[in-house]
């Protein structure tokens, strides 16, 4: 058996969930944290089995916003930033529980420019219906 | 999925057995909690990685300690980009060779015992030595507290972070207390852990008249607690759990509906919980330092031996109760007594005691007083103050069950 399957047992056998850490930041404060001290916080992760994947995003001016209405898509520039802070990258995570998850988060280097949002992932529920 | 494999079996066993016991080592070693559960997640981790290699070590639990020991501190080492290996860096290879140092079994238990006078400390909130006490003692997760507490995750984890960065701003110890202040401390611990099993007894909202898991968490806290600390209120705390535990399936009908003691069918009382409960009563009331949780598992006990209602001692349960009166000047107590002395007197001498109680405004909006009240004018055909009393405890109670049970008898009082 891998190591990554016992991992996988590991993590099994302690119920583990997946959070999704949402890094928010100022358009001027995007570039405030060197991307080695980012990408060597990934790698502790992924060393700790703590990381499923990690991205940093290009800013919201690159962002285009598709709707579908009455079966038609309209596509919009931005979001633009009415809200200062706009979603600058993420780490999806594995932890036991909300507090472990947060202490986790607390590790994420942007944490001291702008905020991290911890969201449990939800499970898809094929069977529920409208 | 593969085959068992005995690596990941005993890891999982350990997992199991030890992972709290480990913690509870790692918060003492590195003096932080936080820390401490990182720690303990990368010696698990180890561990799937080097037992296939290496075979599962004689002593797995301090092989787990002393693998955490070493990842937290080297971690704090690079963190703080230590330069050279100082002779922080010596002591800790040393340590990590001598893991006799953890197998230590009377410590590893002490370390057990300060973590749940550490979470029970008096300088954290009541609602935080609450969820600490589950989630870093019994190894509840915080959405598990949240769902059993019917509190948002959210709120919860914000308690836990504040109540940790408490104990450590505050460098509250992690020891057990000293005897001087130990009986105090002690009460507090005693306190969560009743609350705890009240919550899954007697849950005070929602729809489910009990909610198990709690319970059996309170339990198993107390059997801890009396294991390591065999003082007689810890016994007697664990007794009144064990004798109220021992009722459970005879106080609910299958549909949900509550029934009461006297009606209860005390065939499904469970033996074995009333046995040990008793034993514990026994021991606990021996040693003449009894408190205020003896005497009520004591009364517990009492009802636990009797055949019915009817055969109950209630002169004995009157007694204790004026026992616990003279400890603990207490309203609910009071009531309790009121309800037993209509038991050995009559429903009308009950029912005076009651009305003092009410008259002298304390538990006016306690149900359980208006039901009380309510009961006993039913006893005594007096349908009209009965029904008035019943609608009061009606308006108060937050509790599915209880509104139905209390509507059945607001029914009943039209006959």
């Amino acid at each position: 058996m891998s190591i990554r399957e016992r991992l996988e047992r590991l993590k099994a056998m302690r119920n583990e969930m997946k959070y999704l850490c949402l890094v928010y930041l100022e358009h001027d404060k995007l570039h405030a944290v060197p991307d080695r001290e980012c990408m060597n916080c990934g790698d502790d992760f992924r060393k700790s089995g703590l990381l499923v994947a990690a991205e940093a995003l290009e800013s919201t001016a690159t962002a285009a916003t598709v709707r579908v209405r009455n079966g038609k898509m309209s596509i919009t520039d931005g979001p633009f930033a009415e809200t200062k802070e706009q979603l600058a990258g993420f780490y999806l995570i594995e932890s036991r529980d909300l507090n472990d998850a947060i202490q986790v988060a607390s590790r994420i280097p942007p944490a001291r420019e702008g905020s991290v949002e911890v969201r449990p992932v939800r499970q898809l529920d094929p069977d529920t219906r409208l | 999925m593969p085959a068992a494999d005995p690596i990941n079996e005993a890891v999982s066993a350990v997992y199991e057995s030890d992972s709290r016991r480990v913690l509870a080592t790692l918060i003492r070693l590195l003096g932080d909690f936080d820390l401490a559960e990182e720690a303990m997640h990368d010696a698990f981790r180890a561990a799937l990685e080097q037992w296939p290699r290496d075979g599962v070590p004689a002593n797995p639990r301090a092989w787990l300690v002393s693998a955490g020991r070493f990842k937290a501190i080297d971690g704090l080492r690079r963190q703080k980009r230590f330069d050279s290996l100082d002779e922080e860096g010596r002591e800790l290879d040393v340590a990590v060779v001598d893991t006799a140092a953890w197998a230590d079994a009377e410590t590893v238990e002490d370390d057990r015992l300060r973590l749940v006078f550490t979470c029970c400390h008096p300088a954290l909130a009541f609602d935080a030595q609450v969820a600490l006490t589950l989630r870093e003692v019994c190894g509840l997760t915080t959405e598990e507290i949240g769902r059993a507490f019917l509190t948002p995750a959210p709120t919860l984890a914000q308690r836990i972070v504040r109540a940790k960065a408490k104990i450590r701003e505050a460098r509250i110890p992690y020891q057990v207390p000293a005897p001087a202040e130990l009986a105090e401390r002690l009460e507090a611990v005693l306190r969560v852990i009743y609350l705890v099993f009240n919550e899954g007894y007697a849950a005070s909202s929602g729809a489910a008249l009990t909610r198990h898991d709690l319970s059996a968490e309170a339990i198993r806290l107390g059997r801890l607690l009396v294991e390591l600390l065999p003082d007689p209120e810890a016994m007697g705390l664990l007794a009144l759990m064990l004798l109220h535990e021992s009722r459970r399936a005879a106080r609910t009908s299958p549909s949900g509906e509550i029934i009461l003691l006297d009606d209860q069918d005390r065939s499904v009382w469970n033996r074995e919980l009333i046995a040990e409960g008793s034993r514990l009563v026994r021991a606990a009331l021996a040693t003449r330092r009894f408190g205020p949780y003896t005497l009520q598992a004591a009364i517990g006990a009492v009802h636990a031996e009797a055949a019915s209602a009817a055969a109950t001692d209630w002169a004995e349960i009157v007694g204790l109760y004026d026992a616990l009166l003279r400890m603990d000047d207490s309203p609910v107590i009071e009531l309790n007594r009121a309800v037993a002395m209509a038991m050995r007197d009559g429903p009308e001498a009950g029912l005076a005691c009651i009305d003092d109680i009410l008259k002298r405004g304390q538990l006016k909006d306690y149900r359980l007083a208006h039901a009380a009240r309510a009961e006993l004018c039913r006893r005594l055909g007096r349908m009209v103050e009965a029904r008035t009393a019943y609608q009061k405890a009606l308006a108060l109670t937050r509790q599915e069950p209880e509104r139905r049970f209390l509507e059945r008898r607001i029914a009943e009082t039209d006959r």
